[in-house]
């Protein structure tokens, strides 16, 4: 018998906004002044605190963390199209998305400076706190979503982030698999950077898209510019509409760039060319964003150096905020090993305490 | 002999086996061109070659899943877990498999491979980055732990593990990785697994340690000595599973008194299987109470916290004061 056509699968990509700040105009969404000027701002404090954070690492005024500079769009763009009924699942690469979801910054330099605190987002957010352990968090992803389905709360999607090094894990395709079985409600959101620390997108996967994982599947799958903020919100406000909707799960794949280290811990140039990134950094997100913004009549010179001060001075009264605070309650672990506490764990919170006072463990 | 940290002591003991035996590969995330996060498989890409140093996908449970194929038809792979706290993505793999391989077939078939990891705290490191959980891998019938704690002793270890015909879990105490150097020789050298080391001899009282805590110990150690004129017995341990009873009891015969270091939460970890080994074989020579300084039963905490719980040098000289006071 002669093969017959068993399934014919294609993969889009989406831009909106090109490298030079070109926009299609009948792709172009319709957000207002006020709308743009936020999501702007959003992407520029994202950049401004990892510049920040980045000199604080130097100085060990906080420890290791990894900066998100170059993927503004591909975490800001997504979150922007949420809303507060919507959940967010990020892993460690998304600052401007966290301070979106009402992160303060003395929050997140908390958290890199070694305390719990940090990772401490009020559950109405609905924002749980970073994920290192890539690609766990998808399946938590899918979970929630279910629980929105379940619980017939149709306005509320789940929306997660992973890394293109991420998406090798089991957990991730497992989550895919669960979620389009389930119908579920849930976005995801691979930021591909094109590095896993060291090892380049193309010793992750032999796949030409990271999209394209979707039609095994059986969901919608896109790949976008992520560096281009508008096709990044514009897809995501789509996959939402069609989650809310009961159209069920969406991959998106951002294409997008890692500019620095992977974290202050790292050294780049023992794996990639400087010429590399010289050529992503023509593409970058902010400097294409705010000339859309120029051309538009939306961003002139004197919105932008307000947006540059009020930015400089919530950082600096945040981090003073960070630094004023220097008192942690020690016994802080034992509180929270379980919801109501047991005999065992009090003993020897008593012999940690004694232990603490008689000058034992470094004070 | 050169002075090595104990980064360039298991790349020596990697690339000295490398070199001899063809068979064996290595493999993890970032390994190869990256030299590892820590650089400890740094030049063995340039070395060996990209199909004996293989850069991953991101995947633990999938490295060690392959590592056990690559163990079942004649390679020796050994492979990284990146850290400690990622680990326990291969743990079905491990378990399910690597352990059984040789009792489910009756011998006829076996996974000799390595699995090393960097593991324990005090690096001011992320979440996930900074357990000690060598009491797991302990707990399975089939694996053997393995856990240097200084330069020399790691690269002789790791070679033995590399020949080993089972699966090791080769834990590796990142604290100690830069924190100093050893005498470690050029030409061949190799440890039993299996087998504690007695680090210094002493009738008055035992210590024993492993791992990140057996420097700090032998600190303790010295500073209690110089204020009292004991003379105290330090047992490293080494290997964790199968652990060595002989020289823990042999060496209770003659102090009656013993303070066991756990970096680890105190609870269903070493020091209580060593605790439990004490009981069965001396207990009757014990002037005191086991006495076991550990971590607590909580979350790791973060780092801005851990150095408070882990256990350090005055906590350990006060346990062997008050054993040796008992
Ligand atoms: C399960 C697991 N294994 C290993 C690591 C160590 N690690 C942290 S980030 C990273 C690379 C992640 O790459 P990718 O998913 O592309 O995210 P990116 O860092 O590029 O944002 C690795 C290997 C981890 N966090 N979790
Ligand atoms: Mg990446």
């Amino acid at each position: 018998m002669p093969l017959t056509m068993a399934g014919e699968f294609s993969t889009s990509y989406l831009q909106i906004l090109d490298e030079s700040g070109e926009v299609d105009r009948e792709l172009e969404p319709k957000l207002s002044d006020a709308e743009l000027l936020r999501f702007y701002r959003a992407m520029y404090l994202s950049r401004e605190a990892d510049q920040r954070m980045l000199k604080m690492q130097r100085q060990g005024r906080i420890g290791t963390f990894g900066p998100g500079t170059g993927q503004e769009a591909a975490f800001c763009g997504p979150t922007f199209a949420l809303t507060d009924k919507d959940w967010l699942l990020g892993s460690f690469r998304e600052p401007g998305a966290r301070f979106m979801r009402g992160e303060p910054l003395s929050t997140a330099l908390l958290y890199y400076n070694g305390y719990e605190e940090g990772n401490a987002l009020s559950p109405d957010k609905r924002t749980l706190p970073i994920a290192v352990i890539v690609a766990s968090q998808t399946l938590h992803a899918v979970g929630i979503a279910y629980s929105m389905q379940y619980q017939g709360q149709k306005d509320s999607a789940a929306l997660v982030f992973l890394g293109d090094g991420a998406s090798s894990q089991g957990d991730f395709h497992e989550a895919l698999n669960f979620a389009a079985v389930w119908q579920a409600p849930v976005v995801f959101v691979v930021q591909n950077n094109q590095w896993a620390i060291s090892v380049p997108r193309s010793k992750q996967t032999h796949s030409r898209t990271i999209a394209q994982k979707a039609i095994a599947y059986d969901m919608p799958g896109i790949q976008v510019d992520g560096n281009d903020a508008l096709a990044m919100y514009q897809a995501t406000k789509e996959a939402l509409a069609r989650a809310h909707s009961g159209g069920g799960p969406t991959l998106i794949e951002a294409v997008t760039y890692r500019l620095m280290m992977h974290t202050t811990a790292d050294d780049p140039k023992k794996y990639r060319t400087e010429k590399e990134e010289k050529d992503w950094w023509s593409k970058e997100p902010l400097v294409r964003f705010e000339k859309y913004l120029r051309d538009k009549g939306v961003l002139d010179d004197k919105a932008k150096a307000t947006i540059e001060a009020e930015t400089r001075q919530y950082i600096d009264e945040e981090i003073k905020k960070f630094e004023t605070r220097t008192t942690f309650k020690p016994d802080a672990s034992f509180d929270y090993v379980f919801g109501t506490t047991h005999a065992e764990i009090e003993k020897q919170r008593a012999e940690f305490l004694a232990t603490l006072n008689q000058g034992g463990a470094d004070a | 002999m050169p002075k090595i940290n104990m980064v360039q002591a298991i790349n020596l003991a990697l690339r000295q086996e490398m070199a001899k035996d063809p068979n064996v590969i290595v493999l993890g995330e970032d390994v190869g061109v990256d030299g590892g996060v820590f650089r400890v498989t740094e030049g063995l890409h340039e070395q060996f070659g990209e199909r004996r140093v293989i850069d991953t996908p991101l995947a633990e449970s999938g490295i060690m899943g392959v590592s056990i194929g690559m163990a079942l038809s004649g390679l020796k792979p050994v492979a990284e877990m990146q850290f400690d706290g990622f680990s326990y993505l291969m743990i079905p793999q491990l378990e399910g498999n690597a352990s059984r391989y040789r009792s489910r077939s009756q011998g006829l078939w076996t996974v000799p491979l390595v699995v090393r990891m960097p593991y324990g705290g005090a690096v001011r490191a992320l979440e996930h980055h900074s357990e000690s959980r060598e009491a797991t891998y302990a707990t399975f019938p089939g694996v053997k732990v393995v856990i240097p704690s200084g330069p020399r002793n790691a690269r002789a270890l790791l070679v033995a593990a590399i020949r080993d015909p089972d699966p090791v879990v080769f834990m590796e105490p990142k604290r100690v990785y830069r924190a100093f150097r050893e005498d470690v020789p050029e030409e061949e050298e190799t440890m039993e697994i299996g087998k504690a080391q007695v680090v210094q001899e002493g009738g008055d009282l035992t210590v024993i340690s492993w791992g990140a805590m057996s420097h700090i110990t032998r600190q303790a150690i010295d500073e209690v000595q110089k204020r009292r004129g004991a003379k105290i017995e330090h047992i490293d341990l080494l290997s964790i599973a199968p652990m060595d009873t002989d020289t823990i009891s042999n060496s209770i015969r003659k102090t009656g008194r013993c303070v066991i270091v756990q970096e680890a939460p105190r609870s269903f970890g070493v020091s209580s299987e060593i605790t439990a080994r004490i009981n069965d074989n001396v207990l009757l020579y014990l002037e005191a109470p086991v006495k076991r300084i550990t971590n607590y039963d909580v979350v790791t905490p973060y780092f801005g916290r851990e150095l408070k719980y882990i256990p350090d040098q005055q906590r350990i000289e006060r346990g062997i004061e008050e054993t040796l006071e008992f």
